[in-house]
């Protein structure tokens, strides 16, 4: 800073935050205060996030999120009705036995229009 | 190109130079003529870059003004309109926050009855004439609660024991006693205590006095002033002053006992708000290294209570005062003011407070019987009690209220640049004027606002013309003990 004088020890520490803002090196760590982003959930197809849909190959066995969270993701997070079973009127309780999908989603059971 | 905009910070000017305070960092900055020429104009309207850069191309070239708006943006002195500033998030304390300063009401009973005390007068909480608490502390219940106090210090190598009453000397025997075993177990777990009281000075007798300067305690003594001061409040049952009593025995005491200075604390009623006149008797006649004042506690319809006329004169007081501390800092000599000191101390670390003070966090106070409020002057108060010394800090009561307390739910003081200092005031001021702790002080907030103010420039002053003194902040233990009053 060149048109401030730090005067206290906290504007030391604002100076010094400040300057690594342009700092090449400092750039390269995670950035210090990440922006207040709206919610997008994980995987959803609005970004792409390799390694969720598809692993490396092609597949789905290496994936870095098991599958099954894509359905309460979806449902829950995005507006994607087509996804997941009517659940206002025609299937309730689709979900009522699935309390962790990652450990209970085969006791969700199939739903028939 | 979108218009820039003030962001929130207070300016003052100290020393012939521009300063900002920065809300809510608490960082000072000064300012050199290009950024003090763009927070100029931009204090008229609010406008792009380019605007700036014209406007000011008589003064500055137009690269040095983009240079300065970019710094002052990186500081957040100024930003883009339209980008709303991100809020101060809501950092709550980490849990098991380590106790740094129990004060232990060794007694409930006191020699005096001043008519504006909070514990007995009309605006007590507690009822400690006929309530069920016991009137002296237990030797067992004290050292219970040493036993509560090291246990809660955590990893903290050194824990604050603080007395306090009623009467503090009323109940030497098991303050000592409590020392003693303090001493023993702190020894065994590594740890050091250091000790402190609060007195009236009533009782100072000469092997009081030399066991507290033998052992270190810190004293603070509740002193008004020169005798017609001291004895309109400060009196007897009976109602006789007792100025005669107690000024040769603080003399006797501040003669004995140089292993600490000693502080007095005055309390600031209507009728004795003659600031420099208490503080020249007691450091010139009567020899206390420091003078703390502060208003009385009270409900706002009693007679000595400061009214908004009052706060202005008081605040006057308390500027000119300060004065004489500047000059004194200017020239490294000590000034006894400690209202001056405490708050620059705290400007010159930054401090950016999420609670007006440690209590029910880092400072707990223990009553009679052994149960934990959130500090002295709510111990005893079922309403404000946070565990027992024998059963620990009940920690959901404690997280409830510390979140309902917090600075960023004070809508009052969102808008408020004090609020880094203040952050609402103290608790039990507001509970005895508004009937709750969450309340913030509204009647004192253009006091607060008007000290801060000086106490900034003082400190902005010092850092141009005897930086140097400052350092003496740099060092100082974060955590320290302060007189409790």
């Amino acid at each position: 800073m060149k048109h401030l004088r730090s005067v206290n020890r906290k504007a030391q520490r604002v100076s010094r935050h400040a300057d690594s803002e342009n700092d090449v090196v400092a750039l390269q760590g995670p950035p210090q205060q990440p922006a207040a982003a709206p919610h997008i959930p994980l995987g959803c197809s609005l970004v792409f996030s390799p390694g969720w849909e598809a692993d490396r190959n092609g597949g789905t066995a290496g994936l870095c999120q098991p599958v099954e969270r894509d359905l309460f993701d979806c449902h829950t997070g995005c507006f994607w009705p087509a996804q997941v079973p009517d659940q206002l009127n025609h299937a309730p309780d689709w979900t009522a036995k699935c309390a962790a999908a990652q450990k209970d989603w085969r006791k969700i059971d199939l739903v028939f229009p | 190109m979108s218009e820039l905009a003030l962001r929130e910070f207070h300016s003052f000017q100290a020393g012939g130079k521009d300063f900002v305070y920065l809300v809510p960092s608490a960082a000072v900055f000064e300012l050199d003529d290009a950024s003090s020429a763009v927070i100029h104009r931009l204090r008229q309207r609010n406008m792009t870059r380019s605007d700036l850069a014209r406007q000011l191309s008589a003064l500055f070239p137009a690269d040095e003004v983009q240079e300065t708006v970019s710094e002052l943006m990186r500081a957040r002195a100024i930003g883009e309109v339209g980008v709303p500033e991100e809020p101060a998030p809501k950092v709550m304390p980490p849990e098991n926050f380590p106790l740094t300063t129990m004060v232990l009401n060794v007694t409930n009973q006191c020699n005096l009855s001043c008519t504006y005390c909070y514990e007995y007068g009309e605006d007590k909480i507690v009822d400690t004439e006929n309530g069920k608490k016991s009137k002296f502390m237990s030797e067992q219940t004290a050292r219970e609660s040493v036993d509560f106090m090291l246990r809660e210090s955590g990893e903290n190598r050194l824990a604050h024991l603080t007395f306090f009453g009623g009467e503090t000397l009323m109940n030497f025997p098991v303050l000592k006693t409590a020392m003693q075993y303090a001493r023993e177990r702190a020894a065994e777990m590594g740890k050091e205590v250091d000790f402190s009281l609060t007195t009236n000075a009533t009782l100072l007798r000469p092997e009081i006095i030399e066991f507290l300067a033998e052992n270190r305690v810190g004293v603070t003594i509740s002193i008004d002033g020169p005798k017609e001061m001291q004895d309109e409040f400060r009196v007897f049952k009976n109602g006789s002053g007792s100025y005669d009593i107690v000024a040769p025995k603080i003399r006797e005491l501040l003669k004995r006992h140089t292993s600490r200075p000693i502080g007095a604390r005055v309390t600031l009623t209507s009728q004795t708000l003659d600031i420099r006149k208490i503080y020249k008797h007691l450091t010139e006649e009567i020899g206390f290294w420091e003078v703390g004042f502060a208003p009385v506690t009270t409900s706002p319809d009693r007679k000595y209570a400061i009214a908004n006329e009052g706060f202005d004169s008081m605040l006057a007081q308390f500027q000119a005062l300060a004065d004489d501390f500047l000059q004194a800092a200017l020239e490294n000599r000590h000034h006894g003011f400690s209202n001056v000191k405490d708050t620059i101390e705290e400007i010159h670390k930054g401090v950016s407070k999420a609670y007006p003070c440690g209590a029910g966090l880092g400072l707990m106070g223990v009553s009679t019987d052994g149960d934990v409020a959130l500090c002295h002057r709510f111990a005893g108060s079922d309403a404000h009690k946070l565990g027992t010394v024998r059963d620990g800090i009940d920690r959901l009561v404690q997280i409830d209220f510390l979140e309902k307390h917090h600075i960023a739910d004070k809508t009052d003081c969102s808008k408020c640049w004090a609020r880094p200092l203040c952050s609402g005031g103290c608790y039990h001021e507001a509970y005895t004027r508004y009937g709750e702790t969450v309340h913030p002080n509204l009647h004192y907030c253009e006091w607060i606002r008007g000290w801060t103010d000086t106490c900034l420039k003082i400190y902005a002053e010092l850092s141009v013309r005897n930086p140097k003194y400052l350092e003496q902040f740099d060092d100082k233990v974060e955590y320290e003990a302060s007189s409790v009053s």
